[in-house]
């Protein structure tokens, strides 16, 4: 059959409602589009004339999986607006509940979401009845990084804890130490799964990607240093409109970005991992390269190990900032609020997320602008999904509709985070 | 004698979605009663946290909206350990978190329920934006907040209840 339709009405195991649509014809793809149809939330329109104070609170409400990447940027953001800088322990802070986000988002999307794709299974559930000690360990793994989250958050859904300028209330030395047993364990099963998932079955396919995320001289990135790219994009956080620009598509209700020079771009751990293997810590380096990766990854199959390696980082990382932590005298840093406009970018598990404000000396903000990481990936799972069709046009309707559903799963997408998202629809003619 | 797990109350739901935050509402109303034992959670992020947040407890009671078409304010109750919850009847905004149901099933695979778990579905009228629950719902909720006082206070100190 030359001409073919492949359609998911609603994509599973993804975050939000959207599907999928590709048109082959004489068999080769014509049309391919991810149609997110999750209504809009309005939060850029919302947030005008609120207080800068409120942005993490609000923000935080985009995403119950990754609230704290939501409300890191917006508060870097009127930091950045208001010239106030969060460093020492507040920003250790930061990173160590950010640590936890990884934790928890990377063990539910390589356990729950991600690796019933490679195993066969329809769900977690399928695995469970195979695996039910991994999928206790998987438990107990996403659990410490919750634990983490509460600890310093205050909640396991969108945390009240964060503040511009710091913290409303950091933790003690003792409270924290309480951590470092579980955390260990988990640095252990994190080093587990890398090799767990190493030893899955990959297809064959890399594509020619512009990665793109942030860059710190002296560690993995979380919130702070440089935008850069594989393709020669090394610019400040507050440069990033004038190099990325968001467009608008008549089938999805998310905003397409790209790069005003060249298209489509990558976010997410393989942009990451792939910029910034050297500022892993080395146990993490080490069983990257035991479980066969390079310092490159172009194969998005295999994100499922990078968020592996990524965990082990996080683990790692917050056992370094508890060992090392000093409770500092005040939670936060007082910010004066002033007119200007202020840029923030952090590393959400899916990817960069970009927040820019301008505010009134007043502190009330006059416009806002979040661009989520799973935007910016739609242009390139689009990309992906047809080349990945036309590479394997021979497979049967079932299977090859399923391994559609696996390369936008690739991503880990957050269609609610991104209306501000699956069904997979394949037309044959 | 080992001392007693806890009772468990888990409010499922959102606040800001009218009587989809009923479920919050009646884990806040069972909190406040400050009963012996008993420890509350007023929402959980997605339902593979409720395995982890059942554990140790000796009975665990959650509640959420319910969304099957029956009568506002109607309380469907379940004994989750006995029988099986119809996977339609709580509203589905996701297709990315794992729901009550699935995590029951999940909790049943892995030998993790505890030896008691009640859930009450209280039937939603309106789940559009909004920080109140609608009067049916509410009445309904005060009526979950009893049933529970209740059936908490009567439960047995330790569990002779082997899962």
């Amino acid at each position: 059959m030359k001409n073919r339709t492949i359609k998911v009405d609603y994509l599973a195991r993804v975050e939000g409602e959207g599907g999928l649509f590709v048109k082959i014809k004489d068999n080769k793809v014509v049309d391919v589009k991810l149609n997110i149809f999750e209504p809009p939330r309005f939060f850029e329109a919302f947030l005008r004339g609120r207080h800068f104070t409120e942005v993490p609170d609000i923000t935080a409400r985009i995403c119950g999986i990754c609230p704290i990447a939501y409300q890191t940027s917006s508060v870097r953001a009127m930091e950045n607006a208001c010239g106030a800088t969060v460093d020492g322990q507040l920003r250790a802070l930061r990173r160590l509940i950010y640590c936890g986000e990884y934790i928890e988002s990377h063990a539910l999307h390589v356990y729950m979401l991600h690796a019933p794709d490679f195993l066969g299974c329809e769900d977690v559930l399928d695995i469970a009845k195979a695996h039910p000690d991994l999928v206790k360990k998987a438990l107990r793994l996403k659990k410490i990084g919750n634990d983490l989250m509460v600890l310093l958050g205050g909640r396991e859904i969108h945390p009240i804890s964060m503040r511009v300028g710091g913290f409303y209330k950091v933790p003690t030395k003792a409270e924290l130490q309480a951590m470092v047993e579980p955390l260990t364990w988990a640095l252990d099963f994190a080093l587990a799964t890398v090799k767990f998932t190493s030893t899955l079955t990959f297809p064959d396919f890399e594509q020619d990607y512009e990665f793109v995320s942030l860059r710190h001289p002296d560690e993995y990135p979380l919130f702070d240093g440089r935008i850069v790219s594989s393709k020669g994009i090394d610019i400040a956080i507050d440069e990033y409109p004038q190099y990325f620009e968001e467009q608008h598509m008549a089938h999805s209700t998310s905003l397409h970005s790209v790069v005003k020079a060249r298209g489509a771009y990558h976010v997410g751990p393989l942009a990451r991992y792939s910029l910034n293997f050297d500022k892993l810590p080395e146990v993490a380096q080490k069983a990257a390269k035991k479980a066969g990766l390079k310092q490159t990854c172009n194969n998005p199959f295999k994100s499922i190990i990078v968020r592996a390696v990524e965990t082990v980082f996080a683990c790692h990382e917050a056992l370094r900032i508890i060992s090392e932590y000093k409770m500092p005298e005040k939670p936060f840093v007082e910010v004066t609020p002033r007119a200007a406009v202020g840029h923030g970018a952090s590393e959400a598990p899916r990817g960069m997320l970009y927040h820019r404000y301008r505010i009134g000396a007043d502190g009330l903000i006059q416009e806002a602008r979040i661009v989520p990481p799973t935007s910016q990936n739609q242009r390139v799972i689009e990309s992906d999904l047809s080349a990945y069709v036309n590479k394997n046009m021979k497979l049967s309707e079932e299977k090859l509709t399923w391994q559609c559903e696996q390369v936008v799963r690739n991503y880990d997408p957050c269609i609610s985070c991104s209306c501000h998202f699956l069904k997979l629809h394949i037309d044959r003619q | 004698m080992a001392t007693p797990g806890p009772i468990v109350v888990i409010g499922i739901g959102n606040d800001f979605r009218s009587d989809d935050g009923v479920g919050l509402y009646v884990a806040r109303a069972i909190g406040a009663l400050n009963l012996p034992g008993v420890t509350t959670i007023d929402g959980v992020a997605d339902g593979s946290n409720l395995m982890t947040a059942w554990e140790d407890s000796r009975a665990v009671f959650i509640i959420d909206c319910a969304l099957s078409g029956a009568e506002p304010g109607t309380i469907h109750t379940f004994d989750a350990l006995t029988e099986e919850i119809p996977a339609d009847i709580f509203p589905r905004f996701s297709t990315h978190a794992i729901d009550i149901p699935e995590s029951i099933k999940l909790g049943r695979l892995l030998e993790n329920l505890p030896p008691r778990l009640t859930v009450y579905a209280i039937e939603g009228e309106n789940l559009a934006a909004g920080a109140d629950c609608t009067y049916k719902v509410k009445m309904a909720a005060e009526k979950v907040v009893a049933m529970m006082r209740k059936a908490i206070e009567t439960l047995p100190a330790e569990s002779d209840n082997d899962c």
